[in-house]
């Protein structure tokens, strides 16, 4: 490895000298899309919540709090956030350690560091961490990666997922282990290793299942597998969320007045199964609609992934893109009863705070990747 | 890089593309699934879990008496009820004994009570709540426990009309009284209607009306509140004066065969059903049969009439006041010596009722109390009326068709009685008895010439003279013809030596009949036990206030005019002397 490692320098794109709403670092077209998709999730969770206004209040903080941490991050040049990655990266894995030592227990799970003002949730950085450290790692090889370097880049992946797994918090384990695979597919990974790593996940599946995992995830995929099974019990969000979606039919409802969730058959309605809500309320076309703007957002993240200057950006760019895509698919598979319930948010819509932060902090550095240029240097 | 390189690359790019838009449409697809394709089923299953039908309580029928004044209404309430399911699967301790203390019973009590029937979707918890109980429940929204609209029957005349008017249970069903005999009648359809029922098993909305509940339907009783009130009044406090162990007074509209008022003690309040005891609801004055005693001399008399085997001008020889018949005796108070009929009623000697009913054969004495309608139910159709009997008459010896004529050895009740002094009333018409207000007078049978009827009143009026058994009864302005009845009760051992049932039957204005009147008293305790001392003054009050009440005209005016002359002259007189 390289030591004395040059990361560049990067301005603004388009530097002008005096203060223009270039200067703001500002992607417009995804803005426009994270804003309209915000407002969308503030009107289903006015519907989802019960009409709570106090909870819409709570929630436009968050979502306030998290568009300045986008906002902040964007003014961040690139090879800045470059320079960080290892560290940020050395911090957080040293974080998840903390966690299963002394972390605190919330809900059956050890997920949170409580650092006395507030509690902190190691993970949560992990998801931008992953495809920072991998991205800066590959930069430093030709491309495609040689073997000793996937070698690396896949224990940089496993290291923080098994520290996750063991939390336990399958979700983000899966979605962080999704953005390191993402990143090495983007590198360019041969046919030949994606073939074999297939094999070995189904390998390994079965060992998995039977010592990897704990009681109550075991129970959730066999649920998944056949909710009827348990219609009172671990079935019971599936076929809820089922007939709330169904009952939609292609026009919905109507806002407000979805049965299945107005009238609180629906579980975790306002949170991880918000989707089924807005499927009841506004059909089949309506998620159509609410596919079509995720969609953009994610075409204009690959978009400025494309556009990229480096093979840092470009990965991490397109990294951080696909785990949102991830974010979308599996929850609304979950909810829809294709995947197993793992409990991840619907991005931007679920009542929530922490994720929304680090999601709005991934579009913030696909922000910067966009608005500043890579000076050529000689070296 | 390597131009191979880059169409890997580019290759790559594609790959993912096709990827993400593959798993685009696979999620449209679901949906497109789940809401089109499998849409008709998952409705059905979210309105199986959302739409309940209701039940729809239906107001029951107001019971009115014949001036229209109501004396039992329904009144809308709640009632608390649990789904046992939901409030087990949402239970906090907490919760469970603050709803206890509201509804006020034991919290470990209620968890059973829930905990039992955890199999059920609907279980009472209380019934019949006031409002600002319900309203307590309603905030404390304990997941699962929900209220009900019920109605609630309230009697605003109480124990005053509550023989009569019985009471329903708590499910709105009449048990007793008119409100059983009545009871389809005033009950109505229940209806339904769907509802939207959240996760908490609470009713959010009403979606449809399936079917408007059908209120039953109104009745009119005979029955007039004012005398109902007057008799009840008057024969409580005869009870508690004499500390009698019951009574029951019945008050007959002569021409039309309505109750006007039948009033019992002991009573009870209907509106408590912690008043509740067989003993205090039941309505005597139908259901229980007693000896009617001398109060039957006059019918003996009607048959030796009506068969012409005595005239009102024959005169009997009662001496010396008593009559070996078999091995018994029967005894007068005094030797009478030889008296005519008038006088036989007016002292109430046995002897002259025995002599005129050996007059006859059994089978011609039978038939004629049986033409009164002894022994027969009344026709009134009341829950629980008794026929009383009088027995066969080809088992009749001489001794018991001799009892017959002064009233032991058979039963009747309080109404039978009544009904048969109506006849003497009504000019020897026998008129079915009605609980309900009559539109049109019904047909009657003759049953006794009109000629002996007014004979046998104007007979009954000497009794009730100076000189009779019943003076006490007599009323200021109304000729009052009557005749009272002192008589042993039965016990298990036979007769009672010292236990009475005072009774006194009568009619007024004795000119021109419009009521029937008898009251009984069992049991007076307090040394006086004669009808004519016990029961006749009772007669009296109420009668005098009943005629007053339905504005009948006096029909002895000379009689009032001497009496308030006399006042006058006395006064007069005193005040002379004091000049």
């Amino acid at each position: 490895m390289n030591h004395s490692r040059s990361y560049g320098r990067w301005i603004d794109r388009r530097p002008t000298g005096r203060f223009t709403t270039r200067s703001l670092h500002m992607d417009w077209p995804l803005l426009f899309g994270l804003i309209a998709l915000s407002g969308v999730g503030l009107v289903v969770l006015y519907s989802a919540g019960g009409q709570d206004m106090d909870l819409i209040w709570r929630q436009g903080i968050r979502l306030g709090l998290a568009f300045g941490v986008m906002f902040v991050i964007a003014q961040i040049p690139p090879h800045h956030i470059e320079r960080w990655a290892p560290w940020l990266f050395g911090v957080g894995v040293l974080m998840l350690i903390a966690v299963l030592i002394f972390g605190a227990i919330g809900k059956g799970a050890q997920r949170w560091l409580d650092l006395g003002l507030f509690r902190f949730q190691p993970s949560e950085i992990m998801k931008l961490a992953v495809p920072m450290m991998i991205a800066w790692y590959l930069a430093e090889n030709t491309l495609p990666p040689p073997r000793r370097a996937m070698a690396i880049t896949v224990l940089i992946i496993v290291v923080p997922v098994v520290l996750i797994v063991k939390q336990p918090d399958l979700g983000t384990s899966l979605l962080i282990a999704m953005a390191g695979v993402f990143a090495l597919l983007l590198a360019g990974i041969s046919w030949r290793l994606v073939g074999g790593m297939s094999v070995l996940v189904a390998a390994f599946t079965p060992i998995v299942w039977f010592f990897g995992m704990h009681d109550y995830q075991r129970q959730r995929v066999l649920t998944f597998l056949n909710p009827e099974s348990d219609p009172l019990g671990s079935g019971y969000h599936i076929i809820q969320s089922k007939i709330a979606i169904g009952s939609g039919g292609l026009y919905g409802k109507g806002w407000l007045n979805g049965t299945q969730s107005q009238l609180e058959f629906l579980p975790e309605r306002s949170t991880d199964f918000i989707f089924a809500v807005f499927a009841e309320e506004f059909g089949f076309f309506g998620i159509l609609l609410l596919l079509a703007l995720y969609l953009y957002i994610i075409a204009r993240g690959l978009y400025i992934s494309a556009q990229a200057q480096d093979t840092f950006t470009r990965l991490l760019a397109g990294s951080l893109t696909l785990t949102f895509f991830v974010y979308l698919v599996v929850n609304i598979g979950m909810v829809s009863g294709m995947l197993p319930v793992v409990g991840l948010p619907l991005p931007l819509v679920s009542y929530g705070g922490t994720s929304m932060v680090t999601l709005m902090a991934a579009f913030g550095i696909l922000m910067s990747i966009q608005t500043h240029r890579k000076l050529l240097t000689s070296g | 890089m390597s131009e191979w390189q880059d169409k890997l690359n580019a290759a790559r790019r594609w790959l993912l593309l096709l990827l993400l838009l593959t798993a685009a449409i696979v999620l449209g697809w679901r949906a497109l699934y789940l809401q089109w394709m499998e849409h008709d089923f998952l409705q059905d299953q979210g309105d199986a879990r959302h739409l309940r039908v209701m039940d729809l309580a239906a107001n029951r029928g107001v019971i009115m008496d014949r001036n229209g004044e109501p004396l039992a209404i329904s009144t809308p309430v709640d009632s608390v009820w649990v789904n046992p399911k939901v409030f087990l699967n949402n239970e906090s301790k907490d919760k469970t004994t603050r709803l206890a203390k509201v509804l006020q019973i034991n919290a470990s009590e209620l968890q059973q009570r829930v905990a039992t029937r955890s199999e059920r979707e609907f279980v009472y918890l209380k019934r019949h709540v006031s409002p600002e109980l319900a309203k307590k429940v309603t905030r404390m929204s304990v997941p699962g426990v929900a209220l009900q609209r019920e109605y609630r029957r309230y009697y605003p005349m109480a124990g005053v009309t509550g023989h009569v008017i019985g009471f329903t249970d708590i499910d709105d069903r009449g048990q007793e009284g008119i409100e059983l005999a009545f009871d389809e009648h005033l009950r109505g359809i229940k209806g339904s209607k769907r509802v939207l029922k959240n996760n908490m098993g609470e009713v959010v909305e009403d979606v449809e009306s399936i079917m408007e509940p059908q209120p039953g339907k109104d009745i009119v009783l005979s029955i007039d509140q004012r005398l109902q009130y007057l008799a009840y009044r008057e024969l409580k406090a005869a009870v508690k004066t004499n500390r009698a162990r019951s009574a029951s007074a019945v008050i007959l509209d002569v021409n039309s065969g309505e109750v006007l008022a039948m009033v019992n003690q002991p009573s009870f309040n209907p509106n408590n059903r912690a008043s509740f005891a067989s003993a205090n609801y039941r309505n005597r004055a139908v259901t229980d049969v007693f000896e009617p005693g001398s109060t039957m001399k006059p019918f003996a008399v009607v048959a030796g009439l009506e068969l012409g085997k005595i005239k009102p001008a024959t005169r009997l020889n009662t001496s010396p006041g008593y009559l070996h018949l078999g091995n018994n005796t029967i005894r007068d108070a005094v030797n009478y010596g030889e008296i005519d009929i008038t006088k036989i009623l007016q002292k109430s000697s046995n002897i002259g009722a025995t002599k005129i009913a050996l007059s006859m054969t059994a089978e011609e004495f039978w038939k004629s109390l049986d033409g009164v309608g002894f022994g027969l139910s009344t026709g009134s159709r009341f829950p629980g009326e008794a026929d009383g009997g009088i027995g066969d008459y080809w088992r009749w010896n001489p001794v018991q068709q001799a009892s017959r004529a002064y009233g032991y050895g058979i039963q009747v009740t309080s109404l039978q009685l009544a009904r048969a002094y109506s006849v003497l009333a009504n000019d020897g018409i026998l008129k079915p008895i009605s609980f309900l207000k009559l539109d049109d007078v019904p047909d009657g049978e003759q049953v006794m010439s009109a000629k002996v009827a007014s004979q046998v009143r104007l007979m009954l009026e000497s009794v009730v003279s100076e000189e009779g058994t019943g003076r006490l009864a007599a009323v200021d302005g109304f000729r009052v013809a009557g005749k009272t009845g002192t008589v042993h009760r039965t016990t298990r051992g036979g007769y009672a030596e010292d236990r009475y049932v005072a009774v006194f039957a009568g009619i007024a204005p004795a000119s021109k009949p419009r009521l029937a009147m008898v009251i009984v008293i069992h049991d007076p305790m307090l040394g006086e036990y004669h009808g004519g001392a016990v029961a006749a003054p009772v007669f009296s009050k109420v009668m005098s206030g009943a005629l007053r009440l339905m504005n009948i005209a006096p029909d002895d005016v000379k009689a009032l005019q001497q009496r308030q002359v006399a006042q006058q002259n006395q006064f007069l007189h005193v005040a002379g002397g004091a000049l």
